[in-house]
């Protein structure tokens, strides 16, 4: 990579139409390696959209995206990741049938093997698994245990793990702890801190203001497809977060 | 007063010890997938038990448990395919019928000059393609697979009547009647074939991305797309699998006859299905075995064997073996 840049993820005039309804409108925002920047914004704001444009699921009408300074069009999600770029959704994504670590490496498979015969390697799998997880400070009790049998912030730490376990650099988390309790929260939230250490970019998408001005060092708000305004956390406030997102207040850029 | 000490610490431990393997027990005996994946083994103990009990002459010779063998084979070839497409969360309803439609067409290339080999090949390349077919419409096109598939056997068994103009083709051959009745030791032909269609599909489900990929799909359709597995394909692929093999047992069923038969045997429809929910399959999809629904066919074949012997009427045995069905599947379904 020679192409430099201040932010890992930068979108630049990202436009997004579904028929009629113009989801996104002219968005323009960036994350910085090594911080959480956050997208708030009520329903229907475009938040979501705007992370499925850069994680690759939709592609945005109009508009340009930049990874690390390069400029990036995405097909689909598998050229979104191989550019380093993990989405951890709201459903988490994961079987909840299959082992954490069948998750872990799910389309990934370690296979071993000659010519058109290759076999699961399966020992290699559960092996990196543990070693994954034990990245992680959160009780799983072991690779081999079903999904199933986890608790909410469980299966939020194996998501996770899974979104950054592969070297990726930008990471979108969408509503992380939205289904979790108190003592989980706090477990996630001690996570999103560790991938902070470790120079990743974190896009948080939340609606809890108190969690975004705990966690992120720069905040995005969205209303109606727009960017209403982008600031640093510890220059703002809940008061200003709800009058921007609200509409009460115009907004600054 | 040391030594005290460490025998009551050593004897806590081992009650502690016992108490958790209890305990562990105890979860284990709770856990419906316990039930589930052992239901099988445990009635098929009773059936040997029950009939072994009143007929013992009968019922337990090597004369008849190789009868049980032979009968098992193609059912458990066609569950094989079915264990697939369930593992998916789907159903394919249309096995009986694209076997019969199969037979239809091996009977046609063989009494047209082809060699055993070829008629075979043909036969399950017509299963293949009434599989795609079944596949690209339920997944691409996104139709119940119920409808699809219920649509499909009707479908392969009216091309099999047109092709056959309703009458049974003689099929007489050497090697083929061969495969019929020839047995290693006890071990009939058609259960090593059957075995070994099975071992490689436990192999492929269980060793490989795809069958990785078939129980992600079947587990969390939506999750499993998310993380770039073409479910689309995964579906194509399960029910091709079902066709081929149903299309390949064909071979086997023409073997057994001595005749290729336009009549759909809807007997071994439901053999199929029952034999997936018998052998700890979830319709739901996400997981299965293949060792299951294998031994559930032999069960099945068991009970209706054990019946005949014991000289109740095969009337009876279709409501015996109905019952059975039903109630296993609420027993894993209860204990939930």
């Amino acid at each position: 990579m020679t192409a430099t840049s201040e932010y890992s993820v930068e979108v630049r005039n990202i436009r997004k139409a579904f028929g009629s309804v113009d989801a996104l409108r002219d968005v323009s925002l960036y994350a910085r390696p090594g911080e959480v920047t956050a997208i708030v914004g009520d329903n229907g704001a475009g938040k979501s959209t705007l992370i499925k444009c850069i994680s690759g699921v939709y592609k945005a009408d109009d508009g340009e995206i930049f990874i690390n300074g390069e400029p990036v069009s995405f097909a689909s999600p598998e050229e979104s990741r191989s550019h380093g770029i993990e989405t951890v959704y709201q459903t988490l994504g994961l079987v909840e049938d299959l082992a954490i670590w069948q998750n872990l490496f799910l389309n990934r498979e370690a296979v071993k093997g000659i010519g058109p015969f290759k076999f699961l390697d399966k020992n290699t799998m559960r092996q990196k698994s543990t070693e994954m997880l034990e990245n992680l400070d959160v009780y799983i009790p072991s690779v081999k245990s079903r999904v199933r049998g986890l608790s909410g912030g469980q299966r939020q730490a194996v998501a996770i793990c899974r979104a950054t376990g592969w070297g990726s650099h930008v990471v979108i988390m969408d509503e992380p702890t939205a289904a979790l309790g108190v003592k989980e929260t706090a477990k996630v939230e001690a996570l999103i801190h560790r991938l902070k250490s470790q120079g990743i970019a974190i896009l948080l998408i939340s609606h809890n203001f108190d969690q975004v001005l705990r966690l992120a060092e720069h905040i995005w708000v969205m209303r109606q497809g727009n960017v209403m305004a982008g600031m640093r956390a510890k220059d703002t406030n809940g008061d200003e977060l709800v009058a921007l997102i609200t509409g009460a207040s115009a907004g600054r850029k | 007063m040391k030594s005290n000490e460490t025998t009551s610490n050593s004897s806590t431990s081992v009650e502690e010890f016992d108490a958790s393997f209890l305990a562990k027990f105890r979860i284990r005996l709770k856990d419906p997938y316990f039930w589930a994946d052992w239901m099988v083994v445990f009635a098929f103990l009773l059936v040997v038990i029950i009939f072994g009990a009143i007929a013992p002459t009968k019922f337990l010779t090597m004369y008849n448990l190789n009868n049980i063998l032979i009968a098992s084979a193609i059912p458990a070839i066609l569950v094989i395919g079915q264990t697939f497409v369930v593992a998916t969360a789907g159903i394919d309803l249309s096995v009986s019928s694209v076997m019969t439609l199969g037979a239809v067409t091996f009977g046609l290339a063989f009494t047209n000059g082809w060699s055993v080999l070829f008629a075979c090949l043909f036969g399950t390349i017509a299963g293949a393609l009434c599989g795609i077919v079944n596949g690209v419409i339920i997944s691409k096109w996104k139709i119940n697979d119920f409808i699809v598939t219920l649509g499909m056997l009707s479908i392969a068994s009216g091309i099999a009547l047109v092709l056959s103009h309703g009458s049974p083709r003689q099929v007489i051959n050497e090697s083929l009647s061969k495969l019929a009745i020839g047995a290693v030791g006890e071990l009939p032909y058609l259960m090593i074939i059957a075995l070994v269609l099975a071992t490689i599909a436990h192999f492929a489900l269980f060793n490989t991305r795809f069958g990785t990929h078939v129980f992600a799909t079947g587990g969390n359709e939506d999750s499993a797309r998310s993380m770039g597995i073409s479910t689309v394909r995964i579906k194509i692929a399960v029910y091709t699998i079902s066709g081929v093999l149903a299309g390949f047992a064909a071979t086997l069923a023409v073997s057994r006859i001595g005749s290729a038969e336009p009549a759909a045997n809807t007997a071994l429809l439901l053999n199929s299905v029952a034999a997936v929910v018998l052998g700890g399959v979830s319709l739901f999809g996400g997981r299965g075995t293949i060792f299951g629904p294998i031994m559930a066919t032999i069960l099945l074949q068991s009970l209706s064997n054990g019946l005949t012997v014991v000289g109740v009427a095969s009337y009876y045995q279709y409501i015996s073996i109905g019952s059975v069905v039903i109630i296993s599947a609420m027993l894993v379904r209860t204990s939930k």
